[in-house]
């Protein structure tokens, strides 16, 4: 971390990783609604956000591609923060006082083990969703017909874990208080990076003085 | 297409009952096919482009005179020339299929098919696209286990053979029935159509075709267009006509357990987070985290 924050609140994210994270979560939500239009007819009203019918089999491939390229980008500025080490496994041993909110003192670096898995489960789900989106693409692909019907069923388990996942994601943030601020303002408090992250916490202040 | 028929009995990616108040008393209709009396003259094709009005690009001869080489979104039905060496007799046969929809009575395009009412199956078993309602996502193309269905270049519509539903709601045979010149396309009641092949079958049978017989699948639950076939026993010789047709198991898993399943994980994790966040609470970052953090940093060199 380069950017120096106020007293008390240390920087997490830049101005540029929370625009792509926004073009992200932006992209994210609409295809999660106009995909979940067409997989159940119970949502198929989903479709009138998104202009119609004829309109949603249009743009959701086309969300679908920025969405990817922002989740390549943003892949790219954490990816090296989420590889599991050693403390990750200290951290999945104590889940349950995580979940019970009791787990004072755990070590854990920018990213806890479950971010860390959620990240590798996205990245997973995104390869998938692509891969599998790309061959139901009737308007610019051709495939063999057994492709199309095996990518269907894929894309729509991956969507299935994606959105799992997201609400995962989006329910820490709303659990763990002080969390969404980094997202949007940029910056987190001394005490929340001291409480949930704390050997970032050490790497960041380390040298500082505040 | 949408007139009001009243005897829907089955509508794409809709739960409710559609309105089926009336129905096909007089049985369900099929089309039979004598595939040993087609003389492959295409009035059929004709017939279909005539009646409903459809002109297909001319294109080019590609070695065969099954001509337009494909269906095609203004080609509904199509007869496809096999020449076939029969190993027994020493023969060649020049096995000629009027290719087109099925009318399977489990319609793997209906089940496939995302958009409310694009596709509906009515009570004398035509199963038919209403394009206004067609979204041009080409699921009905990885349902149907006979590659039928074709999206239009033009519009993004996906189209096929209606069995002349017009024609047939008014008690009319469908255009190709009414202009072929041999009789071997026939319509009625699907029971009269069976009972005709079997006459055609036992026929075929005496003059040396043993293996004469009907194809009405069941794997697709039977179906409204059949044929009578010479080789009954090897379908796939009239141009890979399948010998078992079924809907691909990976549409019946994408179009049926998992759109429940699917839901249910998705409000599962949504409840298990609401639940937890009842039990728990959120975590909170307390007056003592901030102080234990002031110090730290106070005694961080």
């Amino acid at each position: 971390m380069t950017e120096a924050g106020k007293s008390g609140e240390i920087v997490r994210y830049s101005y540029a990783t929370r625009v792509n994270h926004w073009i992200v979560a932006i992209c994210f939500i609409l295809l999660a609604l106009s995909g979940l239009a067409l997989f159940h007819p119970a949502l198929f009203w989903l479709t009138q956000l998104f202009g119609g019918g004829p309109w949603t089999r249009i743009l959701h491939p086309f969300v679908g591609i920025v969405w990817a390229i922002a989740f390549v980008l943003l892949a790219a500025k954490v990816w090296r923060d989420n590889f599991l080490n050693s403390t990750d496994r200290q951290w999945l041993g104590h889940i349950r006082e995580v979940l019970d909110n009791r787990d004072d003192g755990l070590p854990v670096g920018k990213y806890n083990a479950g971010q860390k898995l959620l990240f590798w489960l996205i990245v997973l789900c995104l390869l998938g969703l692509v891969a599998t989106g790309l061959c139901m693409w009737r308007a610019y692909f051709a495939l063999p017909v057994d492709i199309v019907r095996i990518a269907s069923m894929l894309h729509a388990a991956f969507a299935t874990v994606l959105i799992c996942a997201i609400v995962v994601h989006i329910y820490a943030a709303i659990w763990v208080k002080g969390s969404v601020r980094a997202m949007t303002r940029g910056t987190v408090s001394d005490g929340w990076a001291w409480k949930h992250h704390r050997l970032w916490f050490r790497d960041v202040t380390r040298g500082q003085q505040k | 297409m949408s007139l009001q028929s009243l005897d829907i009995i089955r509508r794409s990616a809709t739960t409710t009952p559609s309105p089926q108040a009336r129905g096909a008393h007089a049985g369900e209709v099929a089309k039979l096919i004598d595939v040993s009396k087609c003389i492959g003259c295409k009035a059929c094709q004709v017939a279909c482009m005539e009646w409903n009005d459809l002109r297909d690009e001319v294109g080019s001869c590609t070695g065969s005179y099954t001509n337009p080489p494909d269906l095609s979104s203004e080609s509904w039905t199509l007869m496809r020339f096999a020449e076939y060496e029969n190993p027994d007799s020493g023969n060649l046969e020049w096995l000629i299929r009027k290719d087109g929809c099925m009318h399977c009575a489990d319609p793997g395009c209906l089940k496939a098919c995302p958009s409310p009412g694009a596709i509906v199956q009515y009570a004398n078993g035509i199963v038919d696209f209403h394009e206004e309602n067609c979204i041009g996502c080409g699921y009905c193309i990885t349902g149907c286990p006979f590659n039928v269905p074709r999206i239009s270049k033009k519009d993004s519509k996906a189209y096929k053979c209606t069995l002349c539903s017009d024609r047939v709601a008014v008690g009319l045979e469908p255009a190709c029935v009414k202009t072929c010149p041999t009789g071997a396309i026939v319509f009625g009641s699907k029971d009269d159509m069976k009972q005709h092949a079997a006459e055609r079958i036992e026929d075929l049978k005496s003059r040396g075709f043993e293996h004469a017989g009907l194809y009405d699948p069941a794997g697709v639950g039977g179906t409204h267009v059949m044929y009578v076939l010479h080789h009954a026993d090897k379908p796939e010789l009239y141009s890979d006509l399948p010998a078992n047709p079924t809907i691909s198991a990976a549409v019946g898993v994408w179009k049926g357990i998992a759109k429940p399943l699917g839901l249910l994980a998705m409000a599962a994790t949504a409840a298990f987070g609401f639940l937890h966040y009842l039990r728990r609470g959120p975590s909170e970052v307390d007056k003592a985290d901030e102080e234990a953090a002031r110090r730290e940093l106070e005694n961080t060199p």
